[in-house]
């Protein structure tokens, strides 16, 4: 997963890009089920893998980019680039070596007798009583982006 | 993997290749794929202190429901970024942030 992350990152070619997120949200999404999150490592892969990425293949394909030219790459940016993640990479060995209960096997669940754990189930039913406003403010922002996206890709015709 | 530390490097890892893709590549739509990444990693970390802080046995369903909504909203701000990146390449025929400088005054 960490490898497609690079592949990201390092490939030339947008849409090979693109579909090294894909893998690697996939992979991400099979850490999320293996944490016993199941919902949203299926939500994960149905918005990420499904929505976004569609989304982004049609916007490379709209624009029709081809491979980039081979420009030089802009010596500070990529200098700036390897020390923050360098600084960032030797922080965080730093902090996880020093961070004892980071040391934790996954603890098993404990379950009332015999039922199958049900994230899902457990989610909505928080979902819809203590964070039921919450998901009427998400609501509003979601019409709010879908206005504003109609808005922005109209052609101005206007001017 | 399967502890603690394991989780939360592999999200650190993802978070580094993120940034540093964010600062390196000039490409915006590439710079905005790596965006994504480190909401990603980000949201692998509130799983997993979900997963491994146990309230009565259960994971703590309030960090999974935080994930739920970062991804709702990264959801709608893909679709507004991706516009704004049409529009943009509608007036400058460029995808290039080196090429857009009339806001470098």
């Amino acid at each position: 997963m960490l490898l497609f992350g690079v592949g990201v990152v390092v490939n030339r070619n947008p849409v090979a890009s693109a579909l090294c997120l894909v893998v690697s949200f996939v992979g991400l999404a099979s850490l999320f089920i293996s944490l016993d999150a199941h919902f949203l490592g299926i939500i994960q892969i149905l918005v990420y893998t499904g929505a976004v990425m569609v989304l982004f293949l049609f916007i490379i394909m709209l624009l029709d980019l081809k491979e980039e030219a081979r420009r030089a790459l802009n010596a500070w940016a990529v200098a700036g680039g390897a020390v923050v993640a360098l600084c960032l990479v030797g922080t965080l060995l730093h902090v996880l070596g020093t961070f004892p209960k980071g040391e934790a096997t996954l603890p098993p669940l404990v379950v009332p007798d015999g039922q199958a754990y049900e994230d899902t189930k457990a989610l909505g039913t928080l979902l819809f009583t203590e964070y039921v406003f919450h998901v009427q403010v998400i609501g509003l922002l979601l019409l709010g982006a879908t206005v504003g996206v109609v808005a922005l890709s109209k052609k101005e015709a206007s001017k | 993997m399967g502890t603690l530390n394991g989780y939360l490097l592999v999200s650190g890892l993802l978070f580094t290749i993120g940034l540093t893709g964010v600062i390196v590549r000039r490409n915006i739509i590439i710079i905005f794929m790596c965006l994504e990444l480190m909401l990603s990693a980000a949201n692998l970390t509130l799983v997993a202190f979900s997963r491994f802080g146990l309230v009565n046995g259960l994971p703590n369903h309030h960090g999974q429901l935080l994930v739920f909504f970062t991804i709702t909203v990264a959801a709608a701000e893909v679709a507004v970024g991706l516009a704004i990146i049409v529009a943009l390449y509608r007036a400058k025929q460029t995808v290039h942030v080196e090429d857009l400088k009339s806001l470098g005054g």
